[in-house]
């Protein structure tokens, strides 16, 4: 069944703050294998301009992608999560994510389409520090494959 | 922000260099704790088969993850980075055979966008047992 349309535009109250800690930045970046200083030597970071170790590009997704659960939950839009996959994502930086951040994310619906019976979602998260100041934005397309014919 | 290639030695064409990621299980199952991803076609053959996968394929967050490096690692500050947008188009899958699979990235500068912000696009091209896995795999980054 297709996605109601008026849904979109309709924006989520800000997320929990989600505090970003050197550890959790480490055992990230071990995850993925990645051995650039700045994400594990404060002094490294610093001497590359940033306050704190900063985080690899792909972290926020974790916090953005939790804030969206808020859409993929309303029971209102009747989402089938059992039937989504990812079918693009994107982020748009202002400065790297850093240690010590408390980041909020404000989670927009900017498109609903469907498509051979699939419904696309496109969701925009607007990732905010504790002061509002953007930090980044992630664009995130779900698609809702089409139901199996009974 | 302190890139160390210089804006103004490269052009549309510049390669950067090119590089193989492996990723096996025991990858996966780290990648899911760090990062919060605990769905089970990651980690689990029986389900990833029952909902028609060929086998347990790895999260394309973490692809998207390595692919980045290849622009990260050329540049040194990862906080040069200033968008980064993939298309998730074939999974990569990862057998429990004692090896697993590899994230092939390659990348080349296709366009200088900028010449004030010091910015331009590289394009990454990114397979896995000879096919594509991202598509539209694009990186804007600001450079020396």
């Amino acid at each position: 069944m297709a996605l109601d349309q008026s849904y979109v535009g309709r924006s989520y109250p800000p997320s929990r703050p989600y505090e970003v800690g050197r550890e959790k930045i480490r055992e990230f970046a071990e995850a993925i294998g990645d051995e650039n200083p700045a994400y594990t030597d404060v002094e490294a970071a610093r001497a590359l301009g940033h306050a704190d170790v900063i985080a690899p590009p792909t972290f926020v997704f974790a916090i953005s992608f939790a804030a969206t659960g808020d859409v993929i939950d309303d029971p209102e839009l009747g989402l089938d999560y059992s039937r989504v996959v990812h079918g693009d994502q994107r982020f748009a930086y202002t400065r790297p994510v850093r240690a010590g951040d408390r980041l909020s994310v404000t989670s927009t619906i900017e498109a609903i389409r469907s498509m051979a019976g699939n419904d696309i979602l496109d969701i925009r998260g607007e990732v905010r520090d504790a002061d509002g100041e953007h930090v980044v934005t992630a664009y995130t397309k779900l698609v809702a494959r089409a139901a199996e014919e009974a | 922000m302190t890139a160390s290639v210089s804006y103004a030695d490269v052009e549309p064409g510049t390669e950067l260099p090119a590089r193989e990621f492996p990723v096996d299980r025991a990858a996966l199952v780290r990648y899911a704790g760090a990062s919060g991803d605990f769905n089970p076609i990651h980690w689990n053959e029986r389900f990833a088969r029952e909902v028609g996968l060929p086998d347990v394929i790895a999260h394309g967050m973490f692809t998207m993850a390595e692919a980045v490096r290849v622009v990260t690692d050329w540049v040194g500050d990862p906080g040069a980075v200033v968008d980064y947008g993939v298309r998730f188009t074939k999974p990569v899958v990862v057998p429990d055979d004692g090896v697993g699979a590899v994230i092939e990235v390659s990348g080349k500068v296709a366009v200088k966008l900028d010449d004030e912000a010091r910015t331009v696009r590289v394009d990454l091209m990114v397979k896995s047992a000879g096919q594509k896995v991202l598509g539209m795999a694009r990186v804007v980054v600001r450079l020396a």
